[in-house]
């Protein structure tokens, strides 16, 4: 039974995952639920690592940061160095097929093409975010937040001339995990 | 997201204009600098949709001297700006304070001392906030650790500006300004707008530095026919500089009085699980977020322990320090510095009972286990 989820959200900077972040925590305020959101980055605009994390809870939330992680994803290899350490043992490690992770481990580790969904069937590397979006909703389960007011929240965070693609890698994304 | 909803998810930074907005904000200057930088953004974006004015300034020294140019025609004014720039703002500040101009400081607070961490939290600017420009001088300095308070008390800090003819300082940190958490807006009709004093009489029988009974001389605007004198010196009741020692001993006790003869006006502050608490946490900003998950933890141990967190930091909210060190057995400051406010606590509270201090300077928020660990190994 859902209460409270823990996820971080890691990449380089740019690729958009506090963008991500963002859109989760938007849609659970939107679904009557407590949310936080809250980054971390270094100080130039692009590269390096990036991480943003967002709680979503039935209960008030006091400390805005993550501590017990139940979702890690993690889009380079840098960024999964960085955090892997962090992921809770019953958690879940969702990262791109161009990371190479440890596979003897007690967490359930999720390996998907997500760079190269955003490429192939939406035709750019841009939208990888909101694919991992999807696939970060897929592996959230049912109950949390609903399908509609994810789309809702995607298509008010992005620029309107791209709600379309965006929309499209959504459903992509979570193709990755529910087939 | 619809602007027709009564909520928001925003960023402390944006929450701090929207506070000002709804304070009546209408001049903004400022030099950007992380973690401050949305503040001057989101202004740059709304006050010429509502006729007010934002400048980029080429630093924060001018920053602050255009604020104090902007308030005396009769605009509410703020800046915003993070260490290195609250540090050149300095100087300007005490003009603002011996000036007697209304307008509101943000410093959101980030790792230093000098360029520090840019993205990284910190409180290191405690007694800045209070210190850190020269002389005698009174501060008000409001301390938020949510994004709903830091639209409340933003709204406070123009009230506060306005009613006592002073700079007021919200001392943010990067952990609330940059936290993304619900706003709920409040109606128009909820919100309390203050407006400075304006003189009554006719502007040849205006004498700019009058004070009335409550300490405080009415403020004519620039600009409505009322002309006086504003300067940086000690200065007489007419605005021109005065040499006379008595004059400018009253002048400074004044305008301290003015500010902290009236704390119990502005005494803001927040417990948590204070009932019967016999250790104390007292915490402030985005640290007072770790403290109470640290509290509920240790609760669950069967621990007695509390928090007592000050909204308004300076004056330091003397009494209420106090009574808490009557009943409690020790008090613990937790703050993102080397150890600054623990010697205000510590000089109220050390007497009555044991004051010890839970520091970090790594740029990092202290966490709920750091607080525990603390409090634990402190037995």
């Amino acid at each position: 039974m859902f209460n409270k989820i823990e996820m971080r959200l890691s990449g380089s900077g740019g690729q958009g995952v506090i963008l991500a972040a963002i859109i989760f925590a938007d849609a659970a305020l939107a679904d009557g639920l407590n949310a936080i959101q809250t980054q971390s980055y270094g100080p130039e605009a692009r590269g390096g690592a990036s991480k943003a994390e967002v709680i979503i809870s039935k209960d008030e939330i006091k400390y805005p940061k993550v501590t017990k992680n139940d979702i890690l994803l993690a889009l380079t290899q840098k960024s999964y160095d960085k955090y892997i350490a962090s992921l809770d043992k019953d958690g879940i490690l969702v990262v791109d097929e161009s990371v190479n992770v440890n596979e003897d481990v007690p967490y359930k580790v999720y390996k998907l093409p997500i760079i190269n969904t955003a490429i192939n069937s939406i035709g750019t590397h841009m939208v990888s975010n909101i694919v991992s979006v999807g696939v970060l909703y897929a592996l959230m389960g049912d109950g949390v937040i609903s399908y509609d007011t994810m789309v809702s929240s995607i298509s008010d965070r992005v620029p309107p001339t791209t709600i379309d693609k965006n929309i499209k890698a959504f459903e992509e994304g979570i193709k990755l995990i529910r087939g | 997201m619809s602007n027709n909803k009564s909520y928001k998810l925003l960023q402390g930074n944006e929450a701090c204009v929207e506070g000002a907005l709804a304070a009546g904000m209408k001049f903004f200057a400022g030099y950007p600098i992380t973690p401050s930088t949305e503040i001057a953004e989101l202004s740059a974006q709304k006050l010429p949709k509502i006729g007010g004015r934002f400048i980029q300034m080429e630093d924060e020294i001018a920053s602050m001297a255009a604020i104090i140019g902007g308030s005396l025609t009769g605009l509410k004014s703020m800046t915003a700006t993070s260490g290195p720039g609250f540090s050149l703002m300095q100087e300007n500040f005490g003009y603002a304070c011996i000036a007697e101009i209304p307008c509101v400081v943000v410093n959101v607070q980030r790792a230093g001392p000098s360029t520090g961490l840019p993205t990284s939290p910190a409180q290191g600017e405690v007694m800045q906030a209070k210190w850190g420009t020269h002389g005698d001088h009174p501060v008000i300095a409001l301390t938020p650790n949510s994004v709903q308070e830091t639209y409340e008390m933003t709204i406070k800090a123009f009230n506060l500006a306005e009613k006592y003819r002073t700079p007021v300082i919200l001392l943010m940190d990067e952990t609330v300004g940059h936290m993304r958490e619900k706003l709920t807006f409040k109606d128009e009709s909820e919100i309390e707008i203050i407006n400075r004093k304006k003189p009554t009489c006719a502007p040849e029988e205006y004498v700019a530095y009058r004070p009335e009974e409550d300490m405080i001389p009415p403020m004519a605007s620039f600009g409505e026919g009322y002309r006086y004198h504003v300067t940086g010196l000690s200065h007489d009741e007419t605005g021109f500089p005065t040499n006379n020692n008595k004059l400018a001993g009253e002048q400074v006790e004044r305008l301290i009085n003015k500010v902290e003869q009236n704390i119990d006006d502005f005494s803001y502050y927040d417990e948590y699980k204070m009932e019967d608490a016999e250790i104390v946490v007292l915490a402030f900003g985005g640290v007072s977020r770790s403290a109470m998950t640290a509290i509920d933890e240790m609760r669950e141990n069967g621990i007695k322990v509390g928090m007592f967190r000050p909204i308004t930091m300076w004056p330091v909210l003397e009494k209420q320090i106090s009574a808490i060190a009557d009943t409690a057995k020790e008090i613990y400051v937790a703050e993102m510095n080397y150890g600054q406010y623990f010697y205000e606590v510590d000089r109220i509270a050390g007497k009555k009972c044991p004051v010890k201090k839970i520091v970090k300077v790594t740029g990092e928020l202290i966490t709920p286990n750091e607080i525990i660990a603390a409090i634990n190994g402190g037995k």
